[in-house]
């Protein structure tokens, strides 16, 4: 019976009342030794206290077997103790909880639990292995793939064009990515699209977002991207990728994002 | 003290080159008190009787969505209604022998006018027989202001025909354009795509004009309402297609060989279109061109956004919208492309102007007051600068567009999720939703062509 359950039955009807503490009673007597046929209150704060017992532990790893890199849980559960630690670094714990480990090598974890009934101690082993080296790359991965993958969006501030630092970066990268994607493949081509928040208005943002795009592939040109395979289309506001009203989905939409094809 | 009227005269000036929002009205829709029309529903002998419905919904439409009139409630009209002049009696010695023109003029109809008359078959036709009087006269032959016979077809398109040709006689009465005949082209993705649509001036009769499948947005209808231009991603970039509003068919148009072309207005004799483009590398520029797209004309030559230019319907000056000095904002220029001037403060965002037929007043969407993105559909006196805002932060309002009477305006409005179309009176009174289906606008109000 817990705390709350205890209160709910203080604020119901006097009748609930009654049947609850018979309920309450019964409950309580499976637990205490033998208490006298006594109001349950009176059980609880029986004088005469058992000796102290040792303390209890629960100990538990999930799973017990990880790879390198990954994490294991342990859990534990303690009682009758008022002195709880794991070794390995983990240092002091409450008498009930769980940690997230990584192991980098198997290891055994060691709880300690001290109370006025002794010490008692409990281990769990984490066994760590080596992970399997990685599969090939697929044999051609398509000039497409690479670029929906690797080529990043560029954004841009509220009715601006300017190539911010952030976007400077992203298109630094796309730059090394387009150049090779095009040095190895003479039939791709990229659409620049540029693509704005749905503040302003709709003709207005058409022009903007045409700014946008031609403002990223004048970047990339600049990096030495060949601008005859850079082709440039603005879709204003007409093709959001997410439509709240707040500010981080107005930056998400503000931006320059990139789409392969055909040449 | 002379320092201190040097100032105010001084801060008088200054203020005197300024816009400045106004409290009255810029276009009056009524000047004063609006006269009591009176339309009682009307009847049909024989089988013209099964129109009726549809006749009474359209000639009340027509005259309440005019703006012209209060209108009399059917419910305190007199039980005894007039179909025909001979239905009236004079009073004898101030004593009623039967119906009279007081019966109207006098409370509680209280009106100024009465529309009555009847409608028939003959020769498989269906014939309307309508009068409007003016019940504050002293007899029927200074009273009758119309009294005229309308024929259409047999049907409920029939009824609606006679019934919006009896009130635009009625609106003509009081140098009015009526609504009725017009229509409103507008954006709609109901489909599943944005796509051109049609509908009359009250919601009705919504038709879907392109099926390209592919985003299809910014329509603009040439005055005479024979074509309509529109923007396109069919092929890939935003291009512009003509369609004719006679044949329905699509007409040649050569776009430029550029990253975008958008549509923004014909001009006001039909036969120019005008465009923005990137045409000459760079950021979009205002052109102008033939219907074909040839002869084309660079109206502007800046190193900022240049978009949706509209000619004055006097031919004398383009609005646009412009990134030049920052946020955009709306500028007035003249044909030359010389002499650009901001129109409105340098505060938000100004865009989608829309000059008034009268050539004066110019419709616009402005977040003035609000945060980006929250526009109010607001009007402002091109001469003057003076500037009235019509809606008040309910929703995002954009796309103001007048109607050819030159004192509705339609507009969308995204109140909730939905972007929906409304009308409403040139000073933000009797706003109406049209559309409910899917997201809808864009809307141009056009008439249709003869």
């Amino acid at each position: 019976m817990s705390r709350i359950s205890r209160l709910r039955f203080r604020s119901a009807s006097a009748a609930a009342a009654v049947l609850a503490l018979l309920v309450f009673a019964s409950a309580c007597k499976k637990k205490a030794p033998a208490p006298p046929p006594a109001p349950a209150p009176a059980a609880a704060a029986a004088p005469s206290a058992p000796p102290p017992e040792r303390p209890s532990i629960t100990f538990s790893a999930e799973p017990t077997s990880i790879q390198k890199g990954q994490s294991a849980l342990l859990r534990w559960q303690i009682s009758n103790a008022t002195d709880m630690s794991i070794d390995q670094g983990v240092g002091a714990v409450q008498s009930s909880g769980q940690r997230q480990v990584y192991p980098t090598d198997s290891t055994t974890y060691t709880l300690t639990a001290k109370g006025p009934g002794g010490t008692s101690t409990e281990s769990v082993t984490v066994n760590v292995t080596t992970p399997p080296p990685p599969p090939p790359p697929p044999a051609t991965e398509s000039s497409i793939d690479i670029i929906n993958s690797q080529v990043k969006d560029a954004y841009f501030d509220y009715d601006k064009s300017d190539i911010r630092d952030d976007a400077r970066q992203a298109l630094t990268g796309d730059a090394d990515v387009l150049k090779k994607v095009f040095g190895s493949d003479t039939q791709i081509a990229v659409t620049v699209e540029g693509h704005c928040d749905e503040r302003g208005s709709a003709e207005y943002n058409l022009a903007l977002g045409d700014r946008r795009a031609n403002a990223a592939k004048e970047f990339l040109v600049q990096l030495g991207v060949s601008g005859d395979r850079l082709k440039t289309i603005s879709y204003g506001k007409e093709k959001p990728v997410c439509t709240d009203a707040d500010e981080s989905c107005y930056q998400r939409n503000r931006r320059a994002h990139f789409s392969a094809g055909g040449q | 003290m002379k320092k201190y009227l040097l100032l105010t005269a001084a801060a008088l000036c200054a203020a005197s080159f300024l816009p400045a929002q106004t409290q009255r009205n810029l276009i009056e829709i009524k000047g004063g008190q609006k006269p009591v029309m009176a339309v009682p529903d009307f009847r049909g002998s024989g089988d013209a009787q099964k129109f009726m419905d549809t006749f009474n919904a359209a000639l009340f439409g027509d005259l309440q969505s005019s703006g012209q009139f209060q209108m009399a409630a059917k419910t305190v009209m007199p039980l005894r209604i007039p179909q025909q002049p001979a239905d009236f009696k004079p009073p004898v010695d101030g004593r009623s022998q039967g119906i009279w023109l007081t019966d109207w003029s006098s409370p509680p109809v209280s009106a100024n006018y009465l529309a009555f008359g009847y409608t028939a078959v003959q020769n498989g036709q269906l014939v309307l027989f309508g009068w409007l009087y003016d019940v504050h006269q002293p007899d029927l032959r200074n009273a009758q202001a119309i009294g005229k016979v309308y024929l259409g077809s047999l049907n409920d398109a029939g009824a609606r025909s006679v019934a919006d040709q009896f009130a635009a006689d009625i609106l003509a009465r009081f140098g009015a354009t009526g609504l009725a005949g017009t229509k409103i082209y507008f954006v709609s993705d109901r489909t599943g795509h944005k796509e051109i649509w049609s509908m009359d001036y009250d919601g009705s009769n919504q038709k879907q004009i392109t099926d390209y499948r592919a985003i299809t947005t910014f329509p603009v209808v040439s005055p005479d309402g024979s074509r309509l231009a529109f923007t396109t991603y069919l092929h890939g970039r935003p291009e512009i297609f003509v369609h004719s509003l006679v044949s329905g068919r699509r007409l040649p148009f050569y776009n430029q060989n550029a990253s975008m072309n958008a549509a923004s207005d014909f001009t006001p004799d039909s036969q120019h279109l005008l465009f923005y483009s990137t045409a000459s590398g760079g950021v979009s520029q205002i052109y102008e061109c033939d219907l074909d797209g040839g002869n084309l004309r660079r109206i502007t030559a800046t190193r900022s956004i240049e978009v949706e230019p509209k000619l004055n319907p006097k031919g004398s000056s383009y609005v646009f919208v412009s990134g030049r000095g920052g946020f955009p904002q709306l500028y007035l220029m003249n044909t030359d492309g010389l002499d650009a001037s901001r129109l409105t403060t340098g505060e938000g965002e100004a865009v989608n102007p829309s000059w008034n037929p009268d050539g004066i007043h110019i419709a616009f969407a402005w977040t003035r007051g609000f945060e980006p993105g929250n526009y109010n559909i607001f009007i402002m006196d091109a001469g003057t600068r003076e500037f009235q805002q019509l809606t008040h932060g309910a929703g995002r309002n954009e796309n103001p567009n007048w109607a050819p009477d030159g004192v509705h305006l339609v507009y969308s409005s995204r109140q909730g999720h939905t972007n929906q179309i409304w009308t409403m009176l040139a000073d933000g009174t009797g706003q109406r939703q049209l559309t409910t289906q899917g997201n809808n606008e864009k809307p141009v109000w056009g008439k249709v062509a003869n």
